[in-house]
């Protein structure tokens, strides 16, 4: 599929570069090996350690697509985390947990989806909403304490490995790899491109946008039931305070470092997920380098700030003209204002 | 000479869209600039203003040499440009919106008594009653392009460009906006009109000068240039639909075979409850003044608007039309006005925009191929010839005649049975403005059912089979066979109603 790999290329030159500048500092990086049955290394710990944004950013690379955006995710999964720990201490075991937490980022996203969709409140606004109310809910889920639990089946989800792999990296992969074929595979893609680009035009296309776009939001909340279980079976344990919190700013700049609009319109998940292993390889490669753990935000701050730069539409251009004047070639290339018209 | 342009070239990758073009600009004239879409219009306009830069050439404003740089730039320098689309910004007062940028201050903080006292100063003069205070988003496009002219006028001063400044006006409002140009003229400023409809040019231009593919093919007094003439300019070749006068039978179905019924659907403040029956490969025009409830039975009957009383029904029974969702399921489509902002998905390909309707229907568990949208998007961009480099270009690179093609494309793709079209020709250019009454003919011939809303009423004739009059958001005349005449349609939009005692009692 070279299209795809045409979309994500900037993402996987910017992770190259940057696995590449962790290398120096931290030479081993790359380095992985196999014991006691899983493997072991740093890029394979930044694979897990990335699971709750990446599965976040799948959610919120739809709501973006659809010019939304979904502030709660990081509440949702506090929820959804408590959901699960409360129901495997109340004895409904590993299928009752997963499907309480589940049920619960559906419901997240459908309250939101209603808010936006039916009641037309703006995203932000609506799903501020939950942002707020959302741990509100998740500590009287845990009754104000960290509600621990010991049960091996649902810590797998967190620490658990198939074939060396860690679950929540497998957990991610998998859920990208399915929602991306089910958009992809189906309309939906298209539909929640068209609505994001322009609501009213592809509503009077027959379009259900209504439907459409509590879908989007359900979605959203799904994926945050998904790294909510994650983060609550790693820990085993329910942080209603601590879990996922401020993850949600985590998933937008992930699915903004994949190049997706927030703008709303086309989107790319593999993008959204490179994004979110971007992140994840800032923050682990930071503490490898062994800056002083004071530096880390600022370090964090400035190399995403060099990544957006680099990205940005306006300079994209300048670069392309310093490329062509470097080749000492004519101009040719590409039209970047609107071709010419009439 | 005001202004003067000499050999103006402007190149684009792949095209060369002004190639050497001289024009030239009195003080005091309206100079009426005409062209195919893609003629170079916009890029000779452009040029001016400084939102593109030329290749070669010289401009002189006033004898002496300018070369600007910005819209900013040429504003200052005298060259103000209003556009069809306006663009100022309705969630503004009209008063902030005519002293934006240059508002009057007191103390560092805006003066609003000051600011609307300029700006009803600004405005005297054009002849309109304005509430400088009210969001100028609250006034219809006329207003808004009087105030948009108003501030260019002020800003500016010498140069005037009307970039197709009555697309989208009634009848009664570009009379007011001709006076307001006329007065202008009086006032010694250069005027440069663009504009589709000739009769406009006509009535207000002094000279007109005629594009076609970026070269200058000829500039004339109007007085005594010919019609026919001036289109042989514009397409390059003798056209036959003119003298032809592509008249039309005005042949109205049979009542008893007509098979789509709306009784009584109307919706308070919208529009008046109305009947409407349609049979199998009828076109139905409706016509009436901007703002007479044109638009508002077509929302009616697509379900944007809900109605709120009547049914439809066909020989099945009843049919819901609750939304468009439920009026694209009923075999109905709708191509609306203003297509920019209700028709195309501009950041979508022309292949996606044509399979969008379809694919809605289908919904969206079963996708159309990619191979089988591939198909509809050529064979439409063949059929309608739609002027694109291929079908994965965004559509909101395309130029106005064909985004509306794309339109009429996604509709058509669906085959629908009773196909709205409002102002389907609006803001287009001759050639397409023809093939579009083409297609009509030719759908119809095929049995789908067409209700058109135009403001041309020339364009009616020239298509319906019967025409509705609509007036002050009511049905009020039905005109059929050799009633179908410009003069008939106009008496029954002026005329004073008969029966509106009776109907309102």
């Amino acid at each position: 599929m070279p299209r795809v790999i045409q979309r994500v290329l900037p993402q996987l030159l910017t992770l190259a570069a940057l696995m590449a500048l962790v290398s120096v500092f931290f030479p081993d990086f790359l380095e992985i090996t196999y014991s006691d049955g899983r493997l072991v290394g740093p890029v394979i710990d930044i694979l897990k350690r990335g699971a709750p944004v990446a599965l976040l950013a799948i959610g919120m690379t739809l709501v973006i697509a659809t010019r939304g955006i979904d502030l709660s995710v990081g509440a949702t999964m506090a929820i959804c985390g408590a959901c699960s720990a409360w129901a495997i201490s109340a004895g409904y075991g590993l299928a009752g947990a997963l499907g309480f937490a589940m049920l619960a980022g559906l419901a997240a996203g459908l309250w939101n989806g209603a808010l936006v969709a039916v009641f037309g409140i703006q995203p932000i606004v609506a799903t501020l909403i939950l942002m707020t109310a959302g741990r509100g809910v998740a500590q009287l889920i845990t009754e104000g304490r960290i509600l621990t639990f010991n049960h091996e089946g649902l810590a797998f989800f967190g620490s658990g490995d198939i074939l060396g792999v860690p679950m929540p990296t497998l957990i991610w992969v998998l859920l990208g790899v399915l929602v991306a074929l089910l958009v992809r595979r189906t309309a939906l893609g298209l539909l929640i491109e068209a609505i994001g680009i322009n609501r009213r035009a592809s509503t009077l296309a027959g379009i259900n946008s209504r439907v459409l776009l509590i879908a989007v939001y359900m979605a959203s909340g799904f994926c945050a039931a998904w790294a909510g279980i994650v983060a609550t079976a790693d820990i085993r344990g329910a942080d209603a305070n601590n879990s996922g919190l401020w993850l949600e700013l985590d998933a937008i700049l992930a699915v903004v470092i994949g190049g997706n609009s927030l703008l709303g319109g086309r989107f790319s998940i593999a993008a959204s997920l490179l994004g979110a292993m971007i992140i994840q390889t800032i923050d682990t490669g930071i503490l490898l380098a062994g800056f002083p753990s004071e530096f880390n935000l600022v370090i964090k701050a400035a190399l995403v700030l060099v990544i957006l730069v680099l990205q940005s539409p306006n300079l994209a251009p300048r670069f392309a003209r310093i490329a062509r004047r470097r080749r000492g070639t004519p101009a040719a290339g590409k039209l970047t204002t609107r071709e010419a018209g009439e | 000479m005001l202004l003067t342009i000499r050999s103006l070239t402007k190149t684009f990758p792949g095209t060369r869209a002004l190639d050497s073009v001289d024009f030239d600009l009195r003080a005091g004239e309206v100079h009426a600039l005409l062209g195919e879409n893609g003629a170079g219009k916009s890029t000779l306009i452009k040029c001016l203003t400084g939102a593109y830069q030329r290749d070669e050439g010289e401009l002189t404003l006033d004898g002496a040499p300018i070369s600007p740089q910005s819209t900013l730039e040429a504003q200052e320098l005298g060259i103000g440009t209003v556009y069809q689309e306006v663009n100022l910004l309705p969630n503004l007062t009209v008063a902030e919106n005519l002293t934006f940028g240059r508002q009057p201050t007191r103390f560092g903080m805006v003066d609003g008594r000051a600011m609307r006292r300029q700006a009803e100063e600004m405005l005297s003069g054009y002849g309109v009653d304005v509430d400088v205070r009210r969001d100028l988003g609250t006034y219809s496009v006329a207003i808004q392009q009087i105030v948009a002219i108003a501030r260019a006028v002020t800003l500016s001063g010498k140069v005037l460009i009307l970039d197709e400044p009555t697309a989208s006006l009634d009848s009664r409002e570009v009379a007011m906006l001709f006076d307001v140009v006329r007065s202008l003229r009086e006032q010694g400023l250069g005027i440069i009109f663009i504009s589709h409809f000739l009769d406009q040019v006509f009535e207000i231009s002094d000279r007109v000068t005629v594009l076609r593919n970026g070269c200058r093919v000829a500039t004339d007094d109007i007085a005594g240039l010919e019609r026919l003439r001036l289109i042989e300019h514009m397409l390059g070749h003798e056209l036959e639909d003119e003298t032809r006068e592509g008249r039309h039978a005005h042949v109205p179905s049979d009542p008893s075979e007509r098979t789509l019924h709306f009784e009584g659907v109307g919706r308070r403040g919208l529009i008046e409850p109305f009947d409407l029956s349609v049979g199998r490969g009828e076109v139905i025009g409706l016509a009436g003044l901007l703002g007479s409830g044109r638009t508002e039975s077509a929302e009616v009957l697509f379900g944007i608007k809900p109605t709120q009383t009547g049914t439809a029904r066909d020989e099945n029974g009843e049919i819901a039309l609750r939304n468009p969702r439920e009026a694209v399921a009923a075999g109905f489509g709708f191509a609306p006005e203003d297509r920019k902002t209700d028709g195309i998905v501009a950041d979508l390909s022309v292949r996606e925009n044509i399979a969008l309707a379809l694919q809605a229907r289908r919904g969206w568990a079963r996708p159309i191929s990619r191979a089988e949208q591939n198909r509809l998007a050529d064979h439409y961009i063949d059929r309608l010839d739609i002027r694109t480099s291929d079908a994965e270009k965004a559509v909101g690179d395309l130029s106005g005649g064909n985004q509306q093609k794309v339109v009429l494309a996604r509709w058509l793709a669906m085959n629908p049975r009773f196909f709205i079209l409002d102002e389907p020709t609006r803001g287009i250019d001759v050639g397409a403005h023809a093939e579009i009454l083409r297609l009509i003919e030719e759908v119809t011939a095929d049995g789908m059912s067409i209700l058109v809303i135009s403001s041309e009423l020339d364009e009616l004739v020239a298509v319906a089979d019967r025409v509705i009059v609509v007036r002050d958001r009511r049905h009020v005349a039905q005109l059929t066979g050799a009633e179908v005449e410009t003069d008939t349609i106009v008496r029954a939009i002026a005329a004073p109603d008969a029966d509106s005692d009776e109907e309102a009692a």
